[in-house]
């Protein structure tokens, strides 16, 4: 089952603006019955103030395509055609609150109409005459130019991607290595670069891990504590723990709060031990456990300078 | 959740009866079936109770025929590698078009990585077995045929007594996806030429995650998982107790409940699609009427699109399924519809309704007064369908 937003079923359930609009001025037909989706968008624009002034659609297909373009007539009514030409696929998914990235060439498939539609008000040749050579994804007739769009509208980077949003790719696959160059070569030109990784492949920083909140979630006293209390609170736990500690000989003694980070000295025969790692790690479980928050153990010796 | 479910041949509702058997596999009978003590002998007896209830279901002459797996697809693997390593020399394999994924997809891998020819066998538009092709990819050189029983789309079953003796006839091993057929089609392994045969608890209101594999006594078997001597060393890892209990219950009940699911589940079945067909305009039934699965009704409404059928479905409290690829996240609709050469007009607003023994006249007869409304509804919006013609239109938009 599809996650949908409630905006999306707003606009499946009760689509706006469904039908035939006679004397539409500004027709677009993007899509195939052979393809699953295929949209019919109809407009009559103003030719004195350029003004859309009624938008209607015929959809055949899933329940964001219907969606989507009910979206699109709500968004373009009572705009300029230029103003118009300026909503992308992005602005019909963000109109909806999202749609499910497997979903996504259906806002493609209404800015595409919509393209298509002010390009036969302006009398303009609607490129969709393809010479066979000029598409990438034969299986559904999709060309270069609208991968490039998608690509630089929506920020891809990946194939699955491309797919997701233009359906190229998403049959026979032997198209794959075309997108792909289409890719690399719209990347290349907006420069987009991957951010550095500093750990190692398949990992992150403990930084980047967050708990997932206990499903009974016992009352929280982190909220409800004063900040003297939550000290209490953290000097009683790290007190649970010290006969622990010194039974292996050591100590642990608290440093500093500094908000979420717990500063702590481990001394005698933990510090430098081999063990110390563990030591730290036991300290930070109890903590957040007594504390119900998320904070972090660190040694004393990383405590920002000056302090 | 409530409402009217049509959707059994996804899954089935555990058995209340099934579940009371397995609770105490969870409780009190905990013991490892392996271990030498009363915990585990208690667990142990359970289990071949469980046994033979599945050799009951499937008539299978000995108890030991079963192997317990995870469910149909590693039943499917299994059997497969099994028939591959077994015969080493023979280096092509027999199956159909209109398999399940568990056995498309690792032909496909065995073709690509292992280098093995694999056969496709066509189907017609009635979603029938193509005989000829059949019988002319049969040859020495072929390790296994692997067709299934009943398709799960359509419910189109496959004449499996047939195909298995020509499968003999040339020394391959013949194996069966059984995952929709046991539980809604008497079986007699004892007498058949079926070598394997693959079947999964859930489709028969056992639970996920318990299936089963039969091997019939002295066929040359290869293990997929290793490991300890559980199920006689053909299935390797400590049992999934309480699943297999279940699955022994569910079998039992099955037999129970066969003639039920062949004559009023039929009967319902029949009720729902002749009046879809008589309300409806522009639709048709896919796949053999005449040889299916007495639950299972596969309905293709023309220039509209299965999702969104679904989604007005469920809003009316309907659970059922499409062919169609919006909702699998493919792009493509199903690959049992493009075998059977249905035409795109109508591929994707294949609809299946699946009945199951829970299925009352009352929710049949409410789901013939939504599903019409709905149907009309789709096509309102269609470009494809002109309102008050009631008939389809030419439109012939290209994409961009």
């Amino acid at each position: 089952m599809w996650n949908y937003t409630d905006k999306v079923k707003e606009h499946f359930f009760n689509p706006k603006n469904a039908g035939v609009l006679e004397n539409a001025n500004a027709v677009g037909e993007v899509g195939s019955i052979t393809c699953g989706d295929a949209l019919k968008l109809m407009m009559t624009v103003n030719p004195d103030t350029e003004v859309i002034e009624d938008a209607r659609f015929q959809t055949f297909g899933c329940g964001s395509a219907i969606a989507s373009s009910s979206a699109l007539t709500e968004m373009i009514i009572g705009k300029t055609v230029d103003q118009a030409l300026a909503l992308t696929n992005r602005d019909i998914a963000d109109y909806l609150g999202g749609l499910p990235p497997e979903k996504m060439h259906c806002s493609v498939m209404g800015a595409e109409a919509l393209r298509a539609a002010i390009a036969a008000y302006k009398g303009e040749e609607w490129d969709d005459d393809h010479e066979e050579g000029e598409l990438v994804c034969k299986c559904f007739g999709i060309d270069a130019a609208m991968i490039e769009r998608a690509v630089t509208v929506n920020g891809l980077t990946t194939l699955e991607e491309v797919t997701h949003y233009t359906k190229a790719g998403g049959s026979c696959q032997t198209c794959h290595e075309k997108i792909e160059d289409v890719l690399d070569t719209v990347l290349a030109k907006t420069g987009a670069l991957k951010p550095a990784k500093s750990h190692a492949p398949g990992t992150v920083g403990l930084d980047a891990i967050t708990p997932l909140k206990p499903k009974a979630a016992a009352p929280a006293p982190a909220s409800k504590m004063t900040n003297v209390q939550r000290m209490q609170a953290i000097m009683m736990a790290i007190e649970e723990i010290r006969p622990q500690v010194q039974k292996d000989g050591g100590d642990v003694e608290l440093v500093d709060i500094d908000g979420k980070d717990i500063y702590v000295r481990l001394s005698g025969a933990c510090s430098g031990c081999s063990q110390s790692a563990g030591t730290m790690m036991g300290v930070q479980m109890k903590l957040v456990e007594k504390l119900g928050e998320f904070v972090r153990v660190k040694p004393a010796s990383l405590m920002p300078a000056g302090v | 959740m409530t409402g009217i479910y049509l959707d059994n041949n996804a899954t089935t509702r555990v058995d209340p009866d099934v579940l009371a058997e397995m609770l105490p596999l969870f409780t009190e009978h905990f013991g490892n079936p392996s271990s030498m003590h009363g915990f585990g002998a208690a667990v142990g007896g359970k289990i071949e109770w469980a046994r033979k209830q599945v050799q009951a279901l499937l008539g299978a002459a000995h108890d030991s025929e079963i192997v317990f797996t995870s469910g149909g697809t590693e039943s499917d693997n299994t059997a497969i590698l099994s028939a591959i390593e077994a015969y080493p020399k023979k280096k092509e394999i027999v199956t159909s078009v209109v398999e399940h994924p568990a056995i498309l997809a690792l032909c496909d891998y065995l073709e690509k990585k292992r280098g093995y020819t694999i056969h496709r066998i066509p189907v017609d538009a009635k979603g029938d077995l193509d005989m000829d092709a059949y019988r002319k990819a049969l040859s020495e050189n072929v390790a296994i045929v692997s067709i299934m029983w009943a398709n799960n789309e359509t419910g189109t079953i496959f004449p499996i007594e047939e195909l298995a003796a020509l499968a003999k006839g040339v020394g391959a091993v013949f194996h069966t996806d059984a995952v929709q057929a046991v539980g809604k089609i008497p079986m007699k392994l004892a007498d058949s030429a079926v070598d394997m045969l693959s079947l999964s608890g859930h489709k028969l209101h056992a639970p996920k995650g318990i299936g089963a594999l039969y091997v019939k006594r002295g066929l040359r078997f290869r293990p997929m998982l290793r490991g300890g001597h559980q199920e006689r060393s053909r299935r390797a890892g400590t049992e999934n107790a309480p699943g297999i209990v279940g699955l022994g219950a569910a079998a039992q009940l099955a037999l129970v409940h066969m003639t039920d699911e062949n004559t009023r589940v039929k009967a319902l079945r029949d009720k729902l699609e002749t009046a879809l067909l008589a309300a409806v305009p522009n639709c048709f039934v896919t796949g053999n009427p005449d040889h299916r699965l007495p639950n299972t009704c596969n309905i293709a409404f023309e220039y509209i699109e299965g999702e969104a059928i679904l989604l007005l479905l469920n809003e009316a409290g309907i659970a059922a399924s499409s062919g169609s690829a919006c909702t699998s996240g493919s792009l493509e609709p199903s690959h049992v519809m493009r075998a059977m050469g249905v035409p795109y007009t109508a591929a994707h607003g294949a609809t299946r309704f699946s009945l199951s023994r829970d299925t009352t006249e009352a929710e049949i007869d409410a789901v013939i007064k939504v599903v019409p409304g709905i149907i009309d509804r789709l096509r309102g919006l269609s470009p494809y369908w002109a309102k008050d013609a009631a008939r389809p239109k030419e439109f012939a938009p290209v994409y961009s």
